[in-house]
């Protein structure tokens, strides 16, 4: 997914001599393509991800667009005031690119598991936020954060995904990435959304309780009127992600519904539950022990049921 | 105007927009006033007319809580209404583009909001790096407090300006050696900032931050490296009770004090 999204920034730079990518000296083996191709307009900022954020921010409102990148927190949380202050508060043409979505880094820990960056950045104004679930949708999340004005932030793993399409041959193509994508069509009153990565897992999901699955690539804006449609045709709506359910996606799903008078379907948030990643192990384990599994769903909803 | 002349006006300015605003930071803005006078008067090429123009100088105020020194400036030299500088802080009921923290919303001339430490001045590194990288010869130049170097970001951004060679850049450090509860010396020491920034890879020049015609000639001359200008300061200067009285960091002129200062700055009072 990575590679993917860095080649496509690559063909993007081709064509735009404004695009620059600052890494904070992170990127092994993956962004030297770029860096060899576009030397000028490529920085190692060196491991001081405030200061690349700014930097970034002067770039950008100088006229370039400007993709900094670096592992799950290093580019958000540890410089987040210069995100809110700069970046944003400037409207500056900064894309913010985080590798190792969720606990992606696995036994690496909890440094390096990215599980509170949506909530946090969704709170922030003129932020785009991009949350690909695979390759397909990255690739279009790298064509759409040049095109979208201000700032972006996408969201990816970290590499070897299998694509949804490969896993669910009914899935759509990704043609805009602002819409909600249609992976598996279903039956009965239970409609699951993901976003992220963790779409496979919620594909697992949805074939065992034969329930439609979409996923939502931007976390920020939401497809809302989708998400209301939904909240009336379904009792209830399943989101995962690979995050902390407060406030992250499954946090935004619930405000669209809540705004809703009459009858409306009920949120049902996978994910980590106010809960630190701090089990050392593989990411399927360390997600099995949050319980962010098909699995669990189907047996909450079956414990629901009687 | 001379560049003493221009630096006055700005004390004045400070003083009633305070002294109007009840507002802070009277001492900070008096501090730099010759610095943000000499920079405006003649050392960048900034006019009105030129604002937006790609090619123009850039100046920073990474220590955003002396805005009113900056805004000051800028009414004398035609970017904004001098009338709009009652407007400071947005304190009596009228609407105001002048926050306490100095504001780039709808303010020609300045370049990017401040009022968080340690980050202007790592924006306007970006700004120096956007010129090399496009080939346009303008200069940057930022103001950052002796306090505010107590940011880790600053030396972030030290370390990467001499890397990256920007000899089109140009920090001047506001060494008055006052921060907001004591000397800096006593809160955390900073030592031989000369020093400091020489090693980080910067060429550096001491002086005095309140002769114009010093620093006129430091800040106009050209480099091979990235210029750290430490301007040896006295916080509050220009009205006798607020030089180095650590108080002016946070109270406001009223009354006699406030009549006193305006007289000692050779001007009437409201």
């Amino acid at each position: 997914m990575r590679n993917a999204f860095v080649a496509e920034l690559g063909n993007i730079a081709r064509n735009n001599p404004n695009v620059c990518l600052m890494i904070g000296d992170l990127g092994f083996g993956v962004v030297d393509k770029f860096a060899n191709e576009f030397p000028d307009r490529f920085i190692n900022a060196g491991i001081s991800e405030q200061n690349m954020t700014s930097v970034a921010t002067g770039l950008a409102m100088c006229g370039n667009k400007v993709y900094t990148y670096s592992i799950g927190n290093f580019p958000t949380l540890r410089c987040l005031e210069q995100v809110r202050n700069l970046a944003a508060y400037h409207n500056a043409n900064v894309k913010i690119v985080s590798i190792g979505a969720g606990v992606a880094y696995g036994g690496a820990g909890i440094t390096h598991h990215a599980t509170e960056d949506l909530s946090i950045l969704r709170a922030i104004p003129n932020i785009t936020i991009f949350s690909p679930a695979d390759k397909d949708e990255a690739i279009v999340a790298a064509q759409a954060s040049f095109a979208t004005n201000g700032v972006c932030y996408v969201r990816l793993g970290k590499g070897g995904e299998q694509t949804l399409h490969e896993l669910c041959a009914e899935a759509e193509t990704v043609t805009d990435i602002f819409k909600p994508r249609k992976i598996r069509s279903g039956k009965g009153k239970t409609v699951i959304l993901a976003t992220g990565t963790i779409a496979t897992e919620a594909l697992k999901a949805a074939e065992q309780l034969y329930a439609p699955l979409w996923t939502i690539p931007t976390v920020k804006p939401l497809p809302e009127t989708f998400i209301e449609q939904l909240a009336r045709d379904y009792d209830t709506i399943v989101t995962f992600e690979e995050h902390q359910i407060q406030g992250g996606f499954g946090g935004a799903v619930s405000e669209v519904v809540a705004g809703l008078n009459g009858n409306r379907a009920s949120v049902k948030r996978i994910g980590f539950d106010n809960q630190f990643s701090a089990q050392i192990a593989p990411p399927p384990e360390i997600l099995t022990y949050y319980g962010i599994t098909a699995e669990n769903l189907v047996r909450q909803l079956s414990e629901q049921e009687t | 105007m001379t560049n003493e002349g221009l630096a006055r006006q700005i004390r004045r300015d400070v003083v009633e927009m305070t002294h109007i605003a009840h507002a802070s930071h009277v001492a900070s803005a008096l501090s730099i006033a010759d610095i943000v006078a000499v920079l405006y008067n003649g050392v960048m090429n900034i006019s009105p007319q030129n604002a937006d123009d790609p090619n123009r100088d850039r100046f920073v105020l990474s220590k955003g809580h002396a805005g009113a020194a900056v805004y000051a400036a800028l009414a004398e030299k035609g970017f904004i209404p001098r009338e709009e500088l009652r407007t400071y802080y947005g304190m009596n009921g009228t609407e105001s583009r002048l926050s306490g923290h100095i504001s780039h919303k709808g303010v020609p001339g300045v370049e990017i909001s401040t009022g968080s430490l340690g980050q202007g001045v790592c924006v306007a590194c970006g700004f120096a790096l956007a010129g090399k990288k496009d080939g346009r010869d303008y200069r940057v130049f930022a103001v950052v407090g002796d306090g505010e170097c107590d940011e880790g970001s600053v030396w972030e951004m030290a370390l990467f300006a001499a890397h990256t060679k920007l000899n089109n850049y140009t920090v001047i450090v506001d060494r008055n050696n006052l921060q907001s509860l004591k000397s800096t010396e006593d809160t955390i020491a900073l030592g031989d900032l000369s020093a400091k920034w020489k090693a980080f890879g910067w060429d550096v020049v001491d002086i005095d931050g309140h002769n114009c015609g010093d620093l006129k000639s430091v800040l106009s001359g050209k480099r091979d490296k990235p210029l750290c200008v430490i301007a040896h300061t006295v916080k509050g200067k220009g009205v006798s009770f607020m030089e180095n009285d650590i108080v002016w960091h946070y109270r406001d002129p009223q009354n006699e004090q406030y009549e006193q200062a305006i007289a000692e700055l050779g001007g009437d009072p409201l």
